[in-house]
């Protein structure tokens, strides 16, 4: 029992002020950074949970990608001969859906995780954006878990990184920014509309075809390529197989576009969710 | 110098009337955009809480109540800021700590221990401020054998408990608690609501909504009573809960002026406050003696009729029953008089039980009495109501100087000459 609370305050309290929403912008990232504690308990309750409802846990995190790795490298690359320009097979493929994978999975996660979560939203104040970030990022350390089989593989096929590599963290961020924008989308449609995660499945698989992730982006001629770039995740893909492994085509047109719609995307997305999120715990 | 840490001006929040149905599909949307139909139906808007004003004082602890669906808990969503006001707006200072239900964000995959740092931390407490009183929750969850079982393994007794005891250790500025109290065992509320006051005399500010009068009347100074998202009655909680019960009782009675059926059978008829004439025969208004009267239609004898009677508060609590010797009963018309010195009864609503049973035990007739008996507010004798049993009962207090003689056997009157000086029955 503390006397003292009914003098005067010494430190200002924080004070919070309610009102309609108004205006077209109201992201607060200050706030957001306030509650990074709570997007750090959500990526771990997320990680958690994942694992400890999977048999085989975290060896999940490299199967996924290299029992995909197995099937396309067979068909697409033994059998139907699809070019890898210039790299082992193995190592073109597992250097692809790594990213990929990380993209899928936290597009489905991302998606449901307003609804979900909806049993804390409608009791307890947090920015919402903390939920679609916080899936977004817990698929890091999967991507992370998935690197130690890259590594391995490089070393056996002999595919020795250059330069190139110092870019290696941007086209990651490029990732992760895109799987946020499409992220945001996503966890925002589905809160009101509720069947659209049915459509994710058929919207990923699709998309998967549409990257160069079963075939390298050669296939496509050259003075079409920018409008490839139009998939943000072709130029991602590519940039990121291009700066791991050095083969490839170096960040051009195409990477360019890409990154241009990763950004309109992100800002529409982040536009769209906090336009969401004035009526979410109503519908939710 | 306490300042207003809560400060609401014209807040209101408006819903649309389809929006709390089904969700939307996405496919509909699509295809109705397709579709040529001119009409549209015109979206049908309610206002769950309308140009509410107030201002509450640091240290304050503010009851809310008033019917299902007059607002409160929206008013609350709306200052804990789970959903926004259409208009309006409103103040806060100090953190805001928001116990809408117990046991927010528990996940039953995850162990008691890892439970109590995401609920702590959806709450609003930092991790250090978890780790810090991490031992004092577990002691108060008393949970501590089964910390590492996963919470799927945990009884409901012991989830509660442990979310309890975690959302027990918040320590913000402006507590907001929405009717957590009306769930878990008698034990566990006594333990709820022991923590409230401690709360409350720790200097910190509480909004309560809850439906239990007894626990408004214990918590709170103040109340404000809502209907029909408007604020009714801002006064204090004697006040305030008086009016609201007075209220509630006289609505439930309107609605009950039904005949009781064909009269070709025995049956109890009707029944009334033996007053004179002109007076509400259904409102009792002091604690003087009392006289209840039924009447009671015999259309075939009984030689050894069984007549019971019993007496409910408005929760379906027993308060009293009786019944009586063999009566003969032959065709007629009858008077049963139940005569009472006084009834002791805090204001409220109450129903009598009325039953006949025949010679062979068969039941006659069974009445839950209809209107329902006020006891009107007026006849409440303790002058300030902060603390409130079930009965209302007139004590004299006196304090005698001297001590008090032991009762020795032999002694013809162990009568108490000297009460001691602390007040056994009343409160001045």
């Amino acid at each position: 029992m503390n006397a003292a609370n009914t003098t005067a305050v010494v430190t200002e309290p924080p004070v919070l002020r309610i009102a309609p929403p108004h205006g077209w912008w109201e992201v607060d990232f200050h706030e957001l950074w306030q509650f990074r504690e709570l997007i750090y308990f959500f990526v771990w309750r997320d990680i958690k949970v994942r694992y400890k409802q999977t048999a085989i846990g975290a060896a999940w995190a490299i199967l996924q990608p290299a029992l995909a790795m197995i099937v396309f490298a067979l068909f697409f690359g033994k059998l139907a001969h699809m070019p890898t320009e210039g790299l082992p097979i193995l190592v073109f493929y597992y250097s692809g859906l790594l990213p990929w994978m990380y993209f899928s999975n936290s597009l489905t996660n991302a998606t449901s995780t307003i609804v979900q979560n909806q049993n804390i939203i409608t009791k307890v104040y947090f920015p919402r954006l903390a939920l679609p970030i916080s899936a977004v990022l817990s698929g890091l350390l999967d991507f992370a878990i998935g690197c130690l089989l890259l590594v391995p593989l490089m070393v056996v096929y002999r595919v020795r990184p250059g330069l190139p590599l110092l870019l290696l963290p941007v086209f990651l961020l490029l990732t992760v920014l895109m799987a946020a924008g499409a992220g945001l989308w996503l966890s925002a449609m589905n809160a009101i509309y509720r069947d659209v995660r049915y459509v994710v499945p058929f919207l990923v698989q699709f998309w998967l075809f549409a990257s160069p992730v079963a075939y390298a982006s050669s296939i496509v001629p050259a003075k079409y390529r920018w409008l490839y770039g139009l998939n943000p995740m072709a130029g991602i893909i590519e940039g990121f197989r291009w700066s791991l492994t050095g083969r490839g085509d170096p960040p051009g047109p195409m990477i360019i576009v890409s990154v241009a719609v990763v950004l309109v995307v992100l800002a529409s997305g982040l536009f769209y969710f906090q336009k969401m999120e004035s009526t979410v715990a109503d519908v939710v | 110098m306490t300042d207003a840490v809560i400060r609401v001006e014209g807040i209101g929040k408006r819903y649309r009337v389809g929006q709390r149905q089904s969700y939307r599909a996405l496919r509909d949307v699509l295809a109705g955009a397709f579709r040529r139909s001119g009409k549209r139906a015109p979206t049908d808007f309610i206002w769950a809480v309308r140009d509410v004003s107030f201002e509450v004082k640091q240290g304050e602890v503010v009851g809310l109540i008033g019917r299902n669906g007059a607002g409160k808990s929206t008013l609350l969503k709306l200052l804990a800021r789970i959903t926004r006001p259409t208009v309006g707006h409103a103040e806060l200072h100090g953190r805001i700590g928001s116990l809408l239900e117990v046991g927010t964000g528990f996940h039953p995959e995850l162990t008691g221990r890892e439970n109590i740092f995401l609920s702590g931390a959806i709450l609003g407490m930092s991790k250090q401020e978890i780790l810090r009183k991490f031992d004092e929750i577990v002691a108060f969850s008393e949970v501590e054998r089964f910390l590492d079982t996963p919470l799927k393994h945990y009884s409901s007794g012991m989830g509660m408990r442990l979310a309890f005891a975690v959302a027990a250790h918040l320590e913000p500025e402006i507590l907001l608690v929405d009717e957590v109290l009306s769930v878990g065992d008698a034990s566990f509320q006594k333990k709820c609501l022991g923590k409230m006051q401690d709360v409350s005399r720790a200097g910190r500010t509480i909004i309560f909504v809850s439906h239990q009068m007894n626990a408004i009347r214990r918590l709170c100074q103040r109340v404000l009573w809502i209907d029909e998202g408007h604020i009714r009655v801002d006064a204090s909680s004697h006040e305030a809960v008086g009016a609201y019960e007075t209220a509630m009782a006289r609505g439930s009675r309107d609605k009950s002026q039904a005949s009781r059926g064909s009269a070709s059978r025995t049956r109890f008829a009707s029944w009334r406050i033996a007053k004179p004439d002109g007076e509400d025969p259904h409102t009792l208004r002091s604690l003087d003696p009392v006289t209840i009267r039924i009447a009671l239609e015999v259309q075939r004898p009984i030689t050894k009729a069984w007549h019971g009677m019993a007496l409910y508060n408005h929760e379906q609590q027993l308060m009293w029953a009786w019944a009586s010797q063999k009566l003969p009963l032959d065709v007629g018309e009858y008077a049963l008089c139940h005569t009472f010195p006084m009834l002791p009864l805090r204001p409220g609503s109450y129903t009598w039980l009325v039953t006949l049973y025949d010679e062979s035990n068969n039941q006659v007739d069974s009445w839950y009495c209809e209107p329902e008996m006020i006891v009107a507010a007026e006849s409440y004798q303790a002058p300030i109501d902060q603390w409130t049993g079930i009965l209302n009962l007139p004590s004299n207090f006196e304090v005698k100087a001297g001590a008090i003689p032991l009762a020795h056997p032999g002694n013809e009157h162990s009568e108490l000459d000297e009460p001691t000086q602390k007040g056994v029955n009343s409160r001045p």
